[in-house]
């Protein structure tokens, strides 16, 4: 039955070929813009380490007096001061827990001849490589003892161990950072999360290649460097060669928890310290907030406010499709009332015709979603040449292929659903009776 | 032109009817809130900015030796001087909408409150001038003040200070701002000049009211000063820029130079702006013509179907003009009801999209806009079946099918 279905949809899609290709048209722009902006809002709010993202926390304090708050509107600073950092840090109360900021650093390379040029830095404690789960190429991260001493050690991404050392095994070499030597420990393998999660707030890039170079935040800053984010709540003007007495916030601090019982008792562990701190008159407001890595990503809208409009004005236009599809398709199908009466004289019955019309609905959804596939692609490539930090990431992958191909599918069912109906619904006789 | 026939005429066709008026207001109410967006995009990327931005290029020197700063820059300085077709040299901390700011609040009272951030400036000697700033009132600051000022925990500690126009107004409106102190906590500075709006480092830190709020200080040669300013024809910019980072580079060996020319500068600002332009446009352009195929389609239809009724009214009097009218006043009653439920739902739009995101209030004259440019479209597109049903011999009355 659904070959002959299909013979007659491609006769009468045939039929009215301009019609037909208005339908298919309207149905393709309007799933390749969806799926386009679809395609960069998944992107954007992707999970940046699915592994671990579940574990992973974020802890908030609020030191700010209580007459010039953080923000008017009441929302918890998003770093901390190096006091409760390393205090959170000291305490070991998770399974593991890290401070960073992120950095410029000048690297200059040790061979004569070469050029010095500027890469994006981390400085942060010993945890941060198994919290989250660095892959390593060569040798390890530092330990919690070189934090603590001060070690001029280094752990460099991979790309910047291929600019350097064209790839070979660097551990115990030197490069010098800021003018200051510091021995590589560890080389990264490949490792980008997307957004960078970590860097969030810090002034670090959210999207494209990783920071170059990782080092103990200590020693860092006894080197003179400086994180790229500082925010002051205090009376004088801040120094950042003494950000650790400062009444400025700059670090923020992740923390690896398993399970429920776990967080709750990092949840109490972190009031407790609040009230301890406004009890030492440190603090004036003793509330926190401890928020799970999406969660945060939510709260601090990492998907610009632009892709979110995309995506509604791209579905908006969709709708318009549909309903385009929908007075088109209806408009055939009318016509053809005396051909159905005839069908439904000689026997079809009204499922049948409801049928023939919903596979020829079909047809045109498959049709649309092919084409849609290409202007999605188009819709892609221009994307990719958008001056943005995430363009080149901006790649039709798999599970939006199949996805393109279920909405134009869905999308023409439903534009399908009352023309067919209007079809089954033909009285024979009177059809009839005109011809 | 009789219009209750056309309504007893659209009521048998309710469906068709509806799917028109249905599409024609979903396409007014994306079209009145795309257009708005386009204005106020269009808005930041024409956003004013009182410096010469033709003529400047700048080379920024990243890591320079904080200690030879007091000989190097004034040795630099000399030497892009002498680079043919420069006119003019200075240095300064950083340019408008080069997004890497620092911010600071002033106010005109000491440990005053303030809910907007300003960009602060430090300019070096005589980079007023490489600028092109347009003074309002008062004066620039003197060779004293350049060469007395120094930072301390990015403030400056001279005593002088310039501001622009719009926060001489925000600050004392109505009143002389020259000689009045600006105040960042206790600190204080005297005012010696007003001058047209400059752009802030960053605007969209700047707080609503603050795109252009921007306080200049005087400093002496520091390594702070690290985007060294070029004044030079429009025609040797590209050229000057390339010399410039050249002899910069071999000049500070141990450093990083970048050149561009402000122009560019400003492009890269807006980018992400223009390609929302571009991408709402297209998305107008397109939206609007599968609307118009969508009333050709369905307008059709109706044409084929009442090819009979139409030879009937030919055949008993009816003119080709009179056909034709038919046709264009049922599309403008449909229009008009599409419009109308558009409008409603392009307000509700805006209202949604001022409580998620950070749009203003849609001014009411883009509703009419946007009602007018789908009528155009609607008796656009309802023309060439119009014109087919006006062909419809009246001798089709007369044949039975």
């Amino acid at each position: 039955m659904l070959g002959y279905y299909l013979d007659l949809a491609l006769r009468s899609l045939k039929r009215n070929q301009v019609l037909t290709a208005l339908m298919v048209l309207s149905l393709a722009l309007g799933i390749g813009a969806s799926i386009t902006t679809l395609t960069v809002f998944r992107l954007l709010s992707g999970d940046p380490l699915p592994q671990r993202s579940s574990q992973l926390f974020y802890p908030q304090l609020d030191p700010y007096p209580i007459d010039q708050p953080f923000s008017r509107s009441g929302k918890m600073p998003w770093l901390m001061t190096y006091i409760d950092a390393m205090n959170l840090v000291h305490a070991r109360k998770a399974q593991r827990q890290a401070a960073m900021a992120m950095t410029q650093v000048k690297v200059i390379p040790m061979d004569a001849g070469k050029k010095p040029f500027f890469s994006d830095g981390v400085m942060t404690t010993a945890d941060f490589f198994p919290m989250f789960d660095t892959p390593f190429q060569y040798g390890a991260g530092w330990s919690g003892a070189d934090d603590d001493s001060r070690a001029q050690v280094v752990v460099i991404a991979g790309f910047l161990n291929d600019k350097l050392f064209g790839g070979a095994n660097s551990v115990g070499r030197n490069i010098r950072i800021e003018g200051h030597d510091f021995r590589i420990v560890g080389v990264l393998r490949h490792w980008e999360p997307e957004p960078r999660f970590y860097g969030l707030r810090l002034g670090g890039h959210d999207y494209g290649q990783g920071d170059a170079v990782f080092m103990p935040l200590q020693s860092a800053r006894a080197d003179g460097m400086s994180p790229q984010v500082t925010l002051s709540f205090g009376p004088e003007s801040t120094d950042v060669a003494h950000l650790e007495n400062a009444s400025s916030i700059w670090l923020g601090v992740w923390v690896q928890l398993s399970g429920a019982a776990d967080v709750s008792a990092y949840r109490t562990f972190l009031s407790h310290y609040a009230a301890q701190q406004v009890s030492l008159g440190r603090f004036q407001r003793p509330r926190v907030s401890l928020s799970g890595l999406t969660q945060w990503l939510d709260d601090q809208g990492v998907v610009p406010d632009d892709v979110r409009l995309q995506v509604g004005m791209a579905f908006g236009f969709l709708l318009i499709c549909v309903v385009n599809t929908v007075g088109l398709l209806l408009a055939k199908c009318l016509r053809r009332s005396r051909e159905i009466g005839v069908r439904r004289a000689l026997g079809a019955s009204r499922g049948a015709i409801f049928a023939q019309f919903m596979v020829e609905a079909a047809i045109i959804g498959v049709a649309g979603g092919v084409l849609g596939l290409v202007f999605a692609e188009l819709g892609l490539w221009g994307v990719r040449q958008q001056p943005v930090e995430y363009a080149s990431l901006a790649h039709l992958d798999f599970g939006m292929f199949a996805f393109t191909f279920a909405v134009a599918l869905v999308a023409s069912l439903f534009a399908g659903l009352l023309p067919s109906w209007r079809a089954c619904v033909v009285a024979p006789a009177p059809q009839l009776k005109i011809a | 032109m009789e219009i209750r026939p056309i309504l007893a005429s659209l009521r048998r066709h309710r469906i068709p009817a509806f799917l028109i008026v249905l599409e024609i207001a979903l396409a007014c109410a994306v079209l009145c809130n795309a257009v708005f967006m386009i204005g106020q995009r269009m808005a930041d990327i024409h956003m004013s900015n009182a410096i010469d931005e033709q003529s400047i290029s700048v080379i920024t020197l990243n890591g320079a030796d904080p200690d030879h700063s007091a000989s190097d820059i004034p040795r630099n300085l000399a030497a892009l001087r002498n680079i043919a077709g420069v006119e003019d040299v200075a240095t300064i901390t950083s340019m408008p909408l080069d997004t890497n700011a620092a911010l600071n609040s002033f106010t005109a009272a000491p440990n005053g409150k303030s809910q907007v951030n300003s960009s602060e400036y430090f300019l070096g000697s005589g980079a007023e001038k490489v600028l092109g700033l347009h003074l309002l009132q008062g004066r620039y600051f003197n060779a004293t003040e350049y060469s007395d000022s120094d930072l301390r925990g990015f403030q400056s500690t001279g005593h002088v200070v310039l501001i622009t126009q719009s926060d001489a107004q925000r600050l004392w409106p109505g009143q002389n701002p020259l000689g009045k102190q600006l105040y960042s906590g206790e600190t204080g500075w005297t005012v010696i000049g007003v001058i047209d709006d400059v752009l802030a480092q960053e605007p969209a830190f700047n707080g609503g009211d603050g795109s252009h709020s921007s306080v200049f200080f005087p400093l002496h040669p520091r390594v702070e000063l690290n985007d060294y300013i070029l004044r030079s024809n429009g025609q040797d910019r590209d050229r000057v820029v390339q010399k410039a980072a050249q002899l910069l580079g071999d000049l500070e060996p141990g450093a990083v130079v970048e050149g561009r020319t402000y122009a560019a500068m400003r492009d890269t600002y807006f980018a992400n702006n223009r390609s929302m332009v571009w991408m709402l446009l297209l998305v107008c352009v397109v939206m609007l013509a599968v609307t118009a195929f969508g009333i050709v389609g369905l307008t059709s239809f109706w044409v084929g179907q009442r090819r009979r009724q139409i030879g009937i009214r030919r055949a008993v009097g009816a003119t080709r003009g009179h056909i034709m009218h038919y046709f264009q006043t049922e599309n403008f009653l449909l229009s008009t009801a599409g419009v109308v439920i558009g409008m409603g739902l392009a307000f509700g739009i805006n209202l949604y999209l001022m409580r998620h995101y950070e749009l203003g209030r849609m001014p009411w004259y883009y509703l009419p806009i946007g009602a007018f440019v789908l009528w155009l479209v609607g008796q656009v597109a309802v023309l060439a079946p119009a014109l087919r049903a006006a062909a419809v011999p009246p001798v089709v009355a007369t044949r039975s099918v």
